[in-house]
């Protein structure tokens, strides 16, 4: 599956876009931040509180609890501030 | 229609094709968001917009469609930019056009309110203590909710 990370969760993370193959053990959104945290510090302390993060899974918004499998395109980035 | 640009736009220039040749148009309201020179007390030099090319596009034409659901519109626009602006530079324009006012002037206020709560537009902004990732208002989600489906 192909991540993306934008604004601070980006500089965070040191990466824009990786491409990943989580174990099957990865269902959800959720469990995969919580393998993501255990990949490197910086994706620790992107993620180190969850509730500041926005997901979205092939470019619509999903809860933690939305399912991922393999070939999707999933972003994680902070609440937006257009307009 | 919309446009997610980096190149600036002309408001008159843009209204008019937007209503151009249709005399079923009795009302044409607008929005221009413009980058301001203190954000929170602090001076801002600078404001860089990063946005996520392809979900952005898809939400925004999410929002207009439902403008369009919602009210009679005979038009309707927005334009966002993105990369790096300076203040006084316009960062975005919506427009709607419709037979009569009320459906003009709400649909605007409705795509401006969603657009800041639903478009992946980040701001950064170049301060004396170096760059701030902008976070969001609640008084943004409130603007938005007042537009939820009761």
């Amino acid at each position: 599956m192909k991540l993306l990370y934008f604004a601070w969760v980006r500089t965070k993370t040191g990466t824009g876009e990786e491409t990943v193959s989580p174990p099957d053990s990865v269902c959800d959104v959720a469990d995969l931040i919580e393998w993501l945290k255990l990949r490197g510090s910086g994706a620790a302390d992107a993620f180190s509180d969850p509730s500041l993060i926005r997901v979205a899974v092939n470019q619509d918004y999903v809860e933690l609890d939305h399912p991922v499998i393999a070939g999707d395109e999933i972003a994680f980035f902070p609440p937006v501030t257009g307009g | 229609m919309i446009r997610v640009q980096r190149k600036d736009f002309d408001v008159g220039a843009e209204l008019k094709s937007l209503t151009n040749g249709n005399h079923q148009i009795g009302g044409l309201t607008s929005f221009v968001g413009l980058v301001r020179d203190i954000a929170g007390g602090q001076s801002v030099s600078a404001m860089t917009l990063e946005h996520y090319p392809g979900m952005t596009e898809k939400q925004l034409s999410a929002i207009e469609e439902e403008a369009n659901r919602r009210w009679p519109l005979d038009a309707s626009l927005i334009i966002h930019r993105h990369g790096r602006l300076e203040p006084g530079d316009q960062i975005v324009l919506v427009a709607c056009a419709s037979a009569h006012r009320e459906a003009a002037f709400e649909a605007c206020h409705f795509l401006i309110d969603w657009l800041k709560t639903k478009a992946p537009f980040w701001k950064l902004e170049g301060t004396p203590d170096g760059d701030n990732w902008v976070d969001s208002k609640s008084s943004d989600d409130d603007a938005a909710a007042r537009w939820a489906k009761g």
